[in-house]
């Protein structure tokens, strides 16, 4: 009795510890991909479902600007600068289902209504910096060029190599999305998107497409450079 | 969950802001060694501990409820005479007390515990809520201290989580291995219970039984064992002079 006891719990215990070993720093068994995959849809609705136009994100008391500790992140090899010389001057495309598509200069965006707005940046990695950033909101741009109701989503792209993101348009459309030319009360520079990139504390970091291009509203999704390759693309907050 | 979280944490090892830095973990931008993660990369990770964390919630809330239907509630929530039981058990495994306290399903220490840990957990569940969506739902991050400080509450709770079930394994296997039985098919002798037997980690982890019968054999009346066995054991203790019986336990019964 004992002793089959004693089997019993040495059984357990190796059976156990080998299939914690197998596990420990895999990736898990190749079947349950398409379990996450269903996992990853599910959980979009229920995002897409608490996203509130009124949740407003704001940095907790305490917190200091991160300044130059802000990580600049590109795709490119080397910064990716617009080099007017070869590429002409510099424009945002605002297009797609629009009734008039535009075509904004520097100047033209700095001439719209800006607003500038301190808050978080969260990045998928699991920092958070606290950034000021001036702009333009997505919200207005879209009125400008008469968005249309059927654009259900939007596609921001960029010069930085093919980086480009499309997100749901409501969380395009919240008050918090802005085409930003400032950051801390300065011009963008290059390391953090220069000329203009898109910022919205509503969406992960790698949604916020810098050395933006062509702001494009879409019927469907378009994906993007880094949901492609495996991560979240609703990638909200 | 733990091995994917601890996956995602490795992708910035670290609870400070950028820019600011953090009080309370001595261990800031070391990474978890790669045999504690699970995933393979943070995207993956991300993805299991989204799909898991459903599994994990629903699994908490039919155990909560079991107990609350089953009225086992009351076999995990504290009594009046918790301090003192508390205090009364941790003598006993410090070798100050003698004789294990009496106890009913669980002693005090187990009480606790198994008090502490859906409480912790719902810690751990709440404060992953508020990192999941520090936006939409940031009065309750900012309850917890904003998105850093609710990132550092998750990573404790799973530390406690993690020390609690560590103990409370390593206790099955070295105080009552028996109750293996009663964990998995059910059933339980009674006469194997860590009181009837007087058990400490590792200390008097076999049954007693053999000894209690020869003795009990021309006394007992027969099919009376709970009271029997919990009478017999005291004189056990009295016969083997207490002074000699710890080492002598020691290197007999320390390999279970």
């Amino acid at each position: 009795m004992t002793v089959d006891r004693r089997k019993f719990i040495a059984l357990t215990g190796s059976t156990l510890s080998s299939a914690l070993l197998a596990a420990c720093g895999s990736r898990g068994p190749k079947g349950a991909e398409r379990i996450l995959r269903y996992a990853e849809r599910k959980n979009e609705v229920v995002e897409r479902a608490l996203f509130r136009h009124t949740a407003m994100d704001s940095p907790i008391a305490g917190s200091r600007l991160a300044g130059n500790a802000l990580p600049s992140y590109f795709v490119s090899k080397t910064v990716p600068v617009w080099d007017e010389s070869q590429r002409g001057k510099w424009m945002l495309e605002v297009s797609g289902m629009v009734n008039r598509p535009l075509k904004l200069s520097l100047d033209d965006l700095q001439k719209l209504p800006r607003i500038t707005q301190r808050v978080n940046h969260y990045c998928v990695e699991g920092w958070t910096a606290v950034e000021e950033w001036t702009g333009v909101r997505l919200r207005d741009l879209a009125g400008l060029a008469g968005m249309q109701a059927a654009a259900k989503y939007v596609d921001f792209q960029s010069f930085d190599d093919d980086y480009h993101e499309s997100w749901d348009i409501e969380s395009g459309m919240h008050a918090q999305t802005v085409v930003a030319y400032g950051l801390d009360g300065r011009m963008l520079a290059p390391a953090h998107g220069a000329p203009a990139r898109v910022y919205s504390p509503v969406k992960l970091g790698y949604k916020n497409t810098k050395y933006l291009t062509r702001i494009v509203f879409m019927p469907v999704r378009n994906g993007g450079y880094w949901s492609d390759q495996g991560y979240e693309w609703y990638g909200g907050v | 969950m733990i091995g994917s979280g601890l996956q995602i944490f490795n992708a910035y090892p670290a609870f400070a802001r950028r820019g600011e830095t953090f009080c309370c973990y001595p261990w800031e931008h070391k990474p978890i060694p790669k045999v504690f993660t699970f995933g393979g990369w943070l995207g993956g990770a991300r993805h299991w501990h989204f799909a898991m964390m459903w599994v994990l919630v629903v699994n908490g809330l039919i155990y909560l409820g079991f107990i609350y239907l089953h009225g086992e509630w009351r076999d995990v929530v504290p009594r009046k005479s918790f301090p003192r039981d508390t205090l009364a058990m941790i003598s006993y495994y410090l070798f100050i007390r003698k004789r294990h306290p009496v106890q009913g399903k669980y002693n005090a220490l187990q009480r606790g515990t198994y008090f502490i840990l859906p409480v912790v957990g719902a810690v751990a569940v709440i404060s992953g809520i508020a990192i999941w969506k520090p936006v939409q739902l940031q009065p309750l991050t900012d309850l917890l201290g904003g998105y850093a400080w609710a990132r550092y509450w998750h990573f404790l709770a799973m530390i406690m989580l993690v020390t609690l079930s560590a103990i409370h394994i390593f206790m099955v296997f070295t105080v009552d291995p028996y109750a293996l039985q009663s964990i998995t098919i059910g059933g339980y002798d009674e006469r194997k219970s860590p009181e009837a037997r007087n058990a400490r980690p590792l200390y008097h982890l076999l049954p007693q039984a053999p000894a209690v019968e020869e003795e009990v054999a021309p006394v007992a009346v027969e099919e009376k064992m709970p009271p029997v066995a919990a009478a017999e054991v005291p004189s056990l203790e009295v016969a083997g002079a207490s002074a000699t019986q710890l080492p002598e336990h020691s290197s007999t019964e320390s390999k279970p």
